[in-house]
Protein backbone atom coordinates (compact mmCIF):
# COMPACT_ATOMS: atom_id res chain seq x y z
CA UNK A 1 0.00 0.00 0.00
CA UNK A 2 0.94 3.24 -0.68
CA UNK A 3 2.83 5.57 2.05
CA UNK A 4 0.37 8.29 2.16
CA UNK A 5 -2.37 5.91 2.72
CA UNK A 6 -0.87 3.86 5.68
CA UNK A 7 0.32 6.96 7.31
CA UNK A 8 -3.36 8.25 8.86
CA UNK A 9 -3.98 4.59 9.36
CA UNK A 10 -1.20 4.16 11.67
CA UNK A 11 -2.55 7.44 13.99
CA UNK A 12 -6.09 6.15 13.15
CA UNK A 13 -4.93 2.56 15.04
CA UNK A 14 -2.24 4.75 17.36
CA UNK A 15 -5.44 6.54 18.83
CA UNK A 16 -7.59 3.68 18.80
CA UNK A 17 -5.25 1.67 20.97
CA UNK A 18 -4.52 4.99 23.20
CA UNK A 19 -8.42 5.45 24.20
CA UNK A 20 -8.67 1.95 24.86
CA UNK A 21 -5.64 2.14 27.24
CA UNK A 22 -7.11 5.08 28.55
CA UNK A 23 -10.45 3.45 28.67
CA UNK A 24 -8.98 0.38 30.85
CA UNK A 25 -7.13 2.81 33.00
CA UNK A 26 -10.12 4.80 33.72
CA UNK A 27 -13.09 2.81 34.39
CA UNK A 28 -13.17 0.72 37.00
CA UNK A 29 -12.86 -2.92 37.32
CA UNK A 30 -16.06 -3.43 39.11
CA UNK A 31 -18.22 -1.88 36.18
CA UNK A 32 -20.54 -3.93 34.15
CA UNK A 33 -23.86 -5.20 34.20
CA UNK A 34 -24.66 -5.94 37.71
CA UNK A 35 -28.32 -6.63 37.69
CA UNK A 36 -31.18 -7.46 35.60
CA UNK A 37 -29.32 -6.60 32.44
CA UNK A 38 -27.88 -4.13 30.49
CA UNK A 39 -30.30 -1.41 30.12
CA UNK A 40 -31.17 -1.17 34.03
CA UNK A 41 -27.85 -2.76 35.61
CA UNK A 42 -24.96 -1.64 34.04
CA UNK A 43 -22.61 0.66 36.88
CA UNK A 44 -20.15 0.37 38.42
CA UNK A 45 -20.61 -2.35 41.56
CA UNK A 46 -19.28 -0.59 44.52
CA UNK A 47 -21.73 2.30 44.40
CA UNK A 48 -24.06 0.12 45.85
CA UNK A 49 -21.86 -0.53 48.87
CA UNK A 50 -21.28 3.44 48.57
CA UNK A 51 -24.87 3.76 49.09
CA UNK A 52 -25.22 1.11 52.04
CA UNK A 53 -22.12 3.05 54.29
CA UNK A 54 -23.80 6.48 54.47
CA UNK A 55 -24.25 7.22 58.10
CA UNK A 56 -27.90 6.49 59.78
CA UNK A 57 -28.71 10.03 61.67
CA UNK A 58 -32.17 8.99 63.22
CA UNK A 59 -31.73 6.28 65.22
CA UNK A 60 -35.42 5.71 66.22
CA UNK A 61 -37.49 6.09 69.93
CA UNK A 62 -35.70 2.55 71.28
CA UNK A 63 -31.87 4.10 70.73
CA UNK A 64 -33.53 7.47 73.22
CA UNK A 65 -35.38 4.85 75.79
CA UNK A 66 -31.85 3.22 76.53
CA UNK A 67 -31.17 6.14 78.58
CA UNK A 68 -33.78 8.32 78.30
CA UNK A 69 -36.73 5.99 80.00
CA UNK A 70 -38.48 8.41 81.97
CA UNK A 71 -38.89 10.75 79.32
CA UNK A 72 -39.91 7.99 76.96
CA UNK A 73 -42.28 6.26 79.85
CA UNK A 74 -43.77 9.75 80.28
CA UNK A 75 -44.46 10.65 76.61
CA UNK A 76 -45.68 6.68 75.87
CA UNK A 77 -48.74 7.57 78.28
CA UNK A 78 -49.36 10.52 76.39
CA UNK A 79 -51.46 11.62 73.16
CA UNK A 80 -48.21 12.32 71.97
CA UNK A 81 -47.17 8.83 71.85
CA UNK A 82 -47.33 8.31 68.21
CA UNK A 83 -44.56 10.85 67.48
CA UNK A 84 -40.79 10.09 67.86
CA UNK A 85 -38.37 11.43 69.65
CA UNK A 86 -36.10 12.70 66.93
CA UNK A 87 -39.07 14.46 65.53
CA UNK A 88 -38.76 17.66 67.85
CA UNK A 89 -35.04 16.79 69.41
CA UNK A 90 -33.04 16.22 66.33
CA UNK A 91 -31.55 13.18 64.72
CA UNK A 92 -29.69 11.43 67.84
CA UNK A 93 -26.68 10.66 65.05
CA UNK A 94 -23.50 9.48 67.78
CA UNK A 95 -25.64 11.19 71.01
CA UNK A 96 -23.93 11.70 73.63
CA UNK A 97 -20.63 11.38 71.87
CA UNK A 98 -21.35 13.21 68.90
CA UNK A 99 -23.39 15.88 69.30
CA UNK A 100 -23.17 16.18 73.01
CA UNK A 101 -26.72 17.79 73.18
CA UNK A 102 -29.32 17.46 70.70
CA UNK A 103 -31.10 20.42 69.74
CA UNK A 104 -34.36 20.44 70.91
CA UNK A 105 -37.08 22.65 68.86
CA UNK A 106 -39.48 24.97 70.67
CA UNK A 107 -40.82 26.70 68.14
CA UNK A 108 -44.52 27.35 67.74
CA UNK A 109 -43.82 26.05 63.91
CA UNK A 110 -43.14 22.94 65.09
CA UNK A 111 -46.33 22.58 66.83
CA UNK A 112 -48.16 24.39 64.26
CA UNK A 113 -47.25 21.66 61.18
CA UNK A 114 -50.22 19.57 63.40
CA UNK A 115 -52.39 21.76 65.22
CA UNK A 116 -53.25 24.32 62.69
CA UNK A 117 -57.06 24.59 62.68
CA UNK A 118 -57.34 24.07 58.34
CA UNK A 119 -60.49 22.46 58.47
CA UNK A 120 -60.46 19.77 55.93
CA UNK A 121 -63.27 17.39 56.51
CA UNK A 122 -62.76 14.05 55.82
CA UNK A 123 -58.72 14.35 56.20
CA UNK A 124 -57.28 13.09 59.05
CA UNK A 125 -55.95 16.90 60.03
CA UNK A 126 -59.38 17.88 60.85
CA UNK A 127 -60.13 15.48 63.79
CA UNK A 128 -56.39 16.69 65.46
CA UNK A 129 -57.10 19.54 68.13
CA UNK A 130 -56.48 22.84 66.32
CA UNK A 131 -55.64 26.09 66.91
CA UNK A 132 -55.93 29.67 64.57
CA UNK A 133 -52.22 30.55 64.80
CA UNK A 134 -53.36 34.06 64.46
CA UNK A 135 -55.87 34.25 67.20
CA UNK A 136 -54.62 32.05 69.77
CA UNK A 137 -51.91 33.57 71.96
CA UNK A 138 -49.90 34.83 68.90
CA UNK A 139 -46.16 35.52 69.84
CA UNK A 140 -46.10 33.19 72.29
CA UNK A 141 -44.23 29.62 72.54
CA UNK A 142 -46.71 27.00 72.73
CA UNK A 143 -44.52 25.03 75.90
CA UNK A 144 -45.23 28.18 77.93
CA UNK A 145 -48.71 26.70 78.53
CA UNK A 146 -48.47 23.31 77.00
CA UNK A 147 -46.19 20.45 78.15
CA UNK A 148 -45.35 18.15 74.45
CA UNK A 149 -44.77 14.92 76.59
CA UNK A 150 -48.43 15.54 78.69
CA UNK A 151 -50.72 17.60 76.03
CA UNK A 152 -53.03 16.61 77.88
CA UNK A 153 -52.41 18.19 81.33
CA UNK A 154 -53.27 21.99 80.35
CA UNK A 155 -52.20 24.68 82.86
CA UNK B 1 -3.75 -49.50 4.38
CA UNK B 2 -3.28 -46.43 6.95
CA UNK B 3 -6.12 -44.54 7.94
CA UNK B 4 -6.09 -41.33 7.14
CA UNK B 5 -6.36 -38.86 10.19
CA UNK B 6 -6.90 -35.97 8.35
CA UNK B 7 -10.04 -36.82 7.65
CA UNK B 8 -12.95 -34.46 7.35
CA UNK B 9 -15.12 -36.71 10.24
CA UNK B 10 -12.28 -35.96 12.17
CA UNK B 11 -11.29 -32.24 11.33
CA UNK B 12 -14.91 -31.31 12.05
CA UNK B 13 -14.78 -33.33 15.47
CA UNK B 14 -11.99 -31.79 16.59
CA UNK B 15 -12.29 -28.10 15.10
CA UNK B 16 -15.91 -28.15 17.31
CA UNK B 17 -14.42 -29.03 20.58
CA UNK B 18 -11.85 -26.67 20.41
CA UNK B 19 -14.64 -24.07 19.03
CA UNK B 20 -16.81 -25.05 22.22
CA UNK B 21 -13.15 -25.11 24.82
CA UNK B 22 -12.71 -21.11 23.95
CA UNK B 23 -15.80 -20.25 23.42
CA UNK B 24 -16.81 -21.30 27.24
CA UNK B 25 -15.42 -19.02 29.86
CA UNK B 26 -13.48 -19.95 32.66
CA UNK B 27 -16.28 -18.07 35.06
CA UNK B 28 -18.39 -20.93 34.14
CA UNK B 29 -16.85 -22.62 36.25
CA UNK B 30 -16.94 -20.87 39.55
CA UNK B 31 -17.86 -22.85 42.38
CA UNK B 32 -20.15 -20.83 44.83
CA UNK B 33 -19.74 -20.97 48.41
CA UNK B 34 -22.79 -22.01 50.37
CA UNK B 35 -23.26 -18.64 51.91
CA UNK B 36 -22.54 -16.87 48.13
CA UNK B 37 -25.33 -19.36 46.91
CA UNK B 38 -27.72 -18.24 49.65
CA UNK B 39 -27.10 -14.88 49.60
CA UNK B 40 -27.81 -15.11 45.49
CA UNK B 41 -31.03 -17.10 45.67
CA UNK B 42 -32.01 -14.24 49.07
CA UNK B 43 -31.55 -11.44 46.76
CA UNK B 44 -33.86 -12.65 44.51
CA UNK B 45 -36.61 -12.89 46.66
CA UNK B 46 -36.39 -9.33 48.06
CA UNK B 47 -38.26 -6.12 46.20
CA UNK B 48 -38.98 -3.27 48.19
CA UNK B 49 -42.39 -1.87 47.49
CA UNK B 50 -43.36 1.24 49.13
CA UNK B 51 -47.20 2.15 50.55
CA UNK B 52 -48.41 5.67 51.01
CA UNK B 53 -52.09 5.87 52.84
CA UNK B 54 -53.08 9.65 52.00
CA UNK B 55 -55.93 8.83 54.01
CA UNK B 56 -53.84 9.17 57.16
CA UNK B 57 -51.42 11.91 56.14
CA UNK B 58 -51.77 14.83 58.10
CA UNK B 59 -49.59 16.63 56.33
CA UNK B 60 -47.58 17.59 58.79
CA UNK B 61 -44.07 17.20 56.56
CA UNK B 62 -42.26 16.15 59.43
CA UNK B 63 -41.39 13.56 56.49
CA UNK B 64 -39.90 15.32 54.80
CA UNK B 65 -37.64 17.19 57.29
CA UNK B 66 -36.58 14.31 58.36
CA UNK B 67 -35.43 12.74 54.53
CA UNK B 68 -33.68 15.99 54.36
CA UNK B 69 -31.60 15.87 57.68
CA UNK B 70 -31.15 12.65 57.22
CA UNK B 71 -29.26 12.44 53.71
CA UNK B 72 -27.78 15.23 53.97
CA UNK B 73 -29.98 17.67 51.46
CA UNK B 74 -29.33 21.26 52.30
CA UNK B 75 -32.08 22.27 54.26
CA UNK B 76 -32.74 25.55 52.77
CA UNK B 77 -32.34 24.90 49.75
CA UNK B 78 -36.09 24.39 48.11
CA UNK B 79 -34.78 21.04 46.74
CA UNK B 80 -36.40 17.47 48.50
CA UNK B 81 -36.29 13.76 47.70
CA UNK B 82 -39.62 13.42 48.66
CA UNK B 83 -42.44 16.56 49.17
CA UNK B 84 -46.15 16.23 50.45
CA UNK B 85 -49.03 18.22 47.98
CA UNK B 86 -51.93 19.77 49.12
CA UNK B 87 -54.95 19.22 47.06
CA UNK B 88 -57.87 21.18 47.92
CA UNK B 89 -60.78 21.16 45.50
CA UNK B 90 -63.96 23.44 46.00
CA UNK B 91 -67.20 23.35 44.92
CA UNK B 92 -66.67 24.89 41.56
CA UNK B 93 -64.48 21.71 40.31
CA UNK B 94 -61.77 23.30 40.53
CA UNK B 95 -57.93 22.10 41.97
CA UNK B 96 -55.86 24.22 44.63
CA UNK B 97 -52.44 22.59 44.82
CA UNK B 98 -49.35 23.68 46.46
CA UNK B 99 -46.44 22.32 48.16
CA UNK B 100 -44.51 25.02 49.72
CA UNK B 101 -40.75 23.84 49.70
CA UNK B 102 -42.25 20.54 49.48
CA UNK B 103 -44.00 20.72 52.92
CA UNK B 104 -40.20 20.55 55.16
CA UNK B 105 -42.55 23.10 57.05
CA UNK B 106 -45.55 21.26 56.78
CA UNK B 107 -48.49 23.11 55.75
CA UNK B 108 -49.36 25.82 58.73
CA UNK B 109 -51.45 28.18 56.58
CA UNK B 110 -55.21 27.99 55.10
CA UNK B 111 -53.91 30.13 52.02
CA UNK B 112 -53.18 27.89 48.92
CA UNK B 113 -50.68 29.68 46.93
CA UNK B 114 -51.53 33.43 48.53
CA UNK B 115 -55.23 32.58 47.69
CA UNK B 116 -57.69 32.67 50.23
CA UNK B 117 -59.93 29.93 50.09
CA UNK B 118 -63.72 30.03 52.00
CA UNK B 119 -63.99 26.99 54.65
CA UNK B 120 -67.37 26.84 53.19
CA UNK B 121 -66.41 26.41 49.44
CA UNK B 122 -64.68 23.22 49.96
CA UNK B 123 -65.54 19.82 49.37
CA UNK B 124 -62.84 18.21 49.55
CA UNK B 125 -59.35 18.01 50.50
CA UNK B 126 -56.10 15.76 51.33
CA UNK B 127 -52.30 15.42 51.29
CA UNK B 128 -50.47 13.33 48.86
CA UNK B 129 -46.85 12.20 49.76
CA UNK B 130 -44.19 11.79 47.12
CA UNK B 131 -41.20 9.74 46.44
CA UNK B 132 -39.50 8.09 43.87
CA UNK B 133 -41.17 5.48 42.64
CA UNK B 134 -38.55 2.80 42.07
CA UNK B 135 -40.56 1.66 38.87
CA UNK B 136 -39.89 -1.32 37.32
CA UNK B 137 -38.99 0.07 34.16
CA UNK B 138 -37.13 3.58 34.89
CA UNK B 139 -37.09 5.50 32.50
CA UNK B 140 -34.19 7.96 34.02
CA UNK B 141 -31.76 4.64 33.78
CA UNK B 142 -32.54 4.18 30.27
CA UNK B 143 -31.23 7.24 29.74
CA UNK B 144 -28.38 7.90 31.70
CA UNK B 145 -25.21 8.09 28.86
CA UNK B 146 -22.84 6.80 31.04
CA UNK B 147 -24.11 3.94 33.72
CA UNK B 148 -24.63 6.41 36.56
CA UNK B 149 -27.61 5.62 37.54
CA UNK B 150 -28.84 1.46 38.19
CA UNK B 151 -31.37 -0.46 39.51
CA UNK B 152 -30.84 -2.95 42.14
CA UNK B 153 -31.24 -6.64 42.34
CA UNK B 154 -33.48 -5.54 44.96
CA UNK B 155 -35.65 -2.93 42.73
CA UNK B 156 -34.32 0.39 44.22
CA UNK B 157 -32.67 3.06 41.58
CA UNK B 158 -29.46 4.40 42.88
CA UNK B 159 -27.47 7.25 41.56
CA UNK B 160 -23.56 6.65 41.56
CA UNK B 161 -22.55 10.02 42.56
CA UNK B 162 -18.79 9.48 41.71
CA UNK B 163 -20.13 8.53 38.00
CA UNK B 164 -22.05 10.85 37.69
CA UNK B 165 -21.49 14.26 35.32
CA UNK B 166 -24.67 15.85 35.75
CA UNK B 167 -25.47 15.96 32.20
CA UNK B 168 -28.99 15.68 33.13
CA UNK B 169 -31.10 13.65 30.92
CA UNK B 170 -32.63 11.24 33.98
CA UNK B 171 -34.00 14.62 35.64
CA UNK B 172 -35.51 15.30 31.96
CA UNK B 173 -36.87 11.65 31.93
CA UNK B 174 -38.48 11.33 34.72
CA UNK B 175 -41.84 11.21 34.39
CA UNK B 176 -42.77 11.82 38.34
CA UNK B 177 -40.35 15.29 38.88
CA UNK B 178 -38.61 13.06 41.90
CA UNK B 179 -35.06 13.84 40.50
CA UNK B 180 -32.73 17.02 40.92
CA UNK B 181 -29.37 18.36 41.31
CA UNK B 182 -27.87 17.99 44.70
CA UNK B 183 -26.81 21.30 45.28
CA UNK B 184 -23.17 20.13 47.21
CA UNK B 185 -22.58 17.00 45.14
CA UNK B 186 -23.72 18.77 41.38
CA UNK B 187 -24.72 14.80 40.83
CA UNK B 188 -28.37 13.56 40.14
CA UNK B 189 -30.01 13.10 43.36
CA UNK B 190 -33.15 11.00 44.14
CA UNK B 191 -34.77 8.98 46.60
CA UNK B 192 -33.13 6.13 47.75
CA UNK B 193 -35.39 4.40 50.01
CA UNK B 194 -33.04 5.09 52.63
CA UNK B 195 -30.99 2.13 51.16
CA UNK B 196 -28.59 2.46 54.42
CA UNK B 197 -31.26 1.70 56.83
CA UNK B 198 -32.83 -0.73 54.85
CA UNK B 199 -30.21 -2.60 54.22
CA UNK B 200 -29.69 -2.81 57.92
CA UNK B 201 -33.07 -3.84 58.86
CA UNK B 202 -34.22 -0.02 59.91
CA UNK B 203 -36.93 1.66 58.26
CA UNK B 204 -36.64 4.58 56.15
CA UNK B 205 -36.22 7.87 57.65
CA UNK B 206 -39.81 9.28 56.70
CA UNK B 207 -41.47 6.37 57.07
CA UNK B 208 -39.78 6.05 60.58
CA UNK B 209 -40.75 10.26 61.29
CA UNK B 210 -44.87 9.77 60.31
CA UNK B 211 -46.67 9.69 63.18
CA UNK B 212 -49.79 8.18 61.43
CA UNK B 213 -48.50 5.38 59.38
CA UNK B 214 -48.92 7.24 56.69
CA UNK B 215 -45.79 5.94 55.02
CA UNK B 216 -44.32 2.29 54.96
CA UNK B 217 -42.10 -0.16 52.71
CA UNK B 218 -42.63 -3.68 52.71
CA UNK B 219 -40.93 -6.31 50.63
CA UNK B 220 -43.57 -7.33 47.54
CA UNK B 221 -41.83 -10.66 47.07
CA UNK B 222 -43.27 -11.99 50.57
CA UNK B 223 -46.49 -12.75 50.90
CA UNK B 224 -46.58 -12.53 54.82
CA UNK B 225 -45.04 -9.01 54.33
CA UNK B 226 -47.45 -7.03 56.32
CA UNK B 227 -47.18 -4.23 53.63
CA UNK B 228 -47.05 -6.36 50.59
CA UNK B 229 -50.53 -8.04 51.93
CA UNK B 230 -51.87 -4.50 51.75
CA UNK B 231 -50.65 -4.11 48.34
CA UNK B 232 -51.68 -7.53 47.07
CA UNK B 233 -54.73 -7.39 48.66
CA UNK B 234 -56.00 -4.18 48.30
CA UNK B 235 -57.59 -1.67 46.00
CA UNK B 236 -54.41 0.45 45.67
CA UNK B 237 -53.31 2.45 42.78
CA UNK B 238 -50.08 4.00 41.22
CA UNK B 239 -49.08 7.42 39.46
CA UNK B 240 -48.94 7.44 36.09
CA UNK B 241 -49.76 3.99 34.92
CA UNK B 242 -50.07 5.21 31.14
CA UNK B 243 -46.28 5.53 31.00
CA UNK B 244 -45.59 2.13 31.51
CA UNK B 245 -42.96 2.34 34.28
CA UNK B 246 -44.38 -0.16 36.77
CA UNK B 247 -44.27 2.29 39.47
CA UNK B 248 -43.21 0.62 42.97
CA UNK B 249 -45.22 3.39 45.16
CA UNK B 250 -48.58 2.50 46.18
CA UNK B 251 -51.53 4.75 47.09
CA UNK B 252 -54.71 4.03 49.05
CA UNK B 253 -57.13 6.73 48.32
CA UNK B 254 -55.44 7.63 45.40
CA UNK B 255 -57.91 11.04 43.94
CA UNK B 256 -58.43 10.59 40.15
CA UNK B 257 -56.71 14.63 40.65
CA UNK B 258 -53.26 13.91 41.98
CA UNK B 259 -51.10 13.09 39.23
Amino acid sequence: MKNHVLRPLWVAILLVIVILVARKLYVPDDFGVNGRNFTYGYHRKGSIDDWKSVKVKYQGRDYCKECHEDKFKENKASKHRIIQCENCHGPAENHPDNPEKLELNLSRELCLRCHTKLGYPGTHRSELPGIDPDKHNPGSACVECHNPHKPDLEG
Amino acid sequence: MKKNIFSRRNFLKKGISAALTTALPLSAFKMLSPHEAKAAIEESNLRWAFLVDTNKCVGCGLCVKACKLENEIPYEVPVTRTWVERYVVTKDGKSHIDSPDGAREGFIKTEIQDENIDPKEISKAFFVPKLCNHCQNPACVQVCPVGATYQTSDGVVLVDRTWCFGCGYCIMACPYGARFFHPVHHTAEKCTFCYHRISKGMKPACVEACSFGARQLGNIKDPEDPVAKIILTQRVGVLKDEYGTKAHVFYLGLDERVR
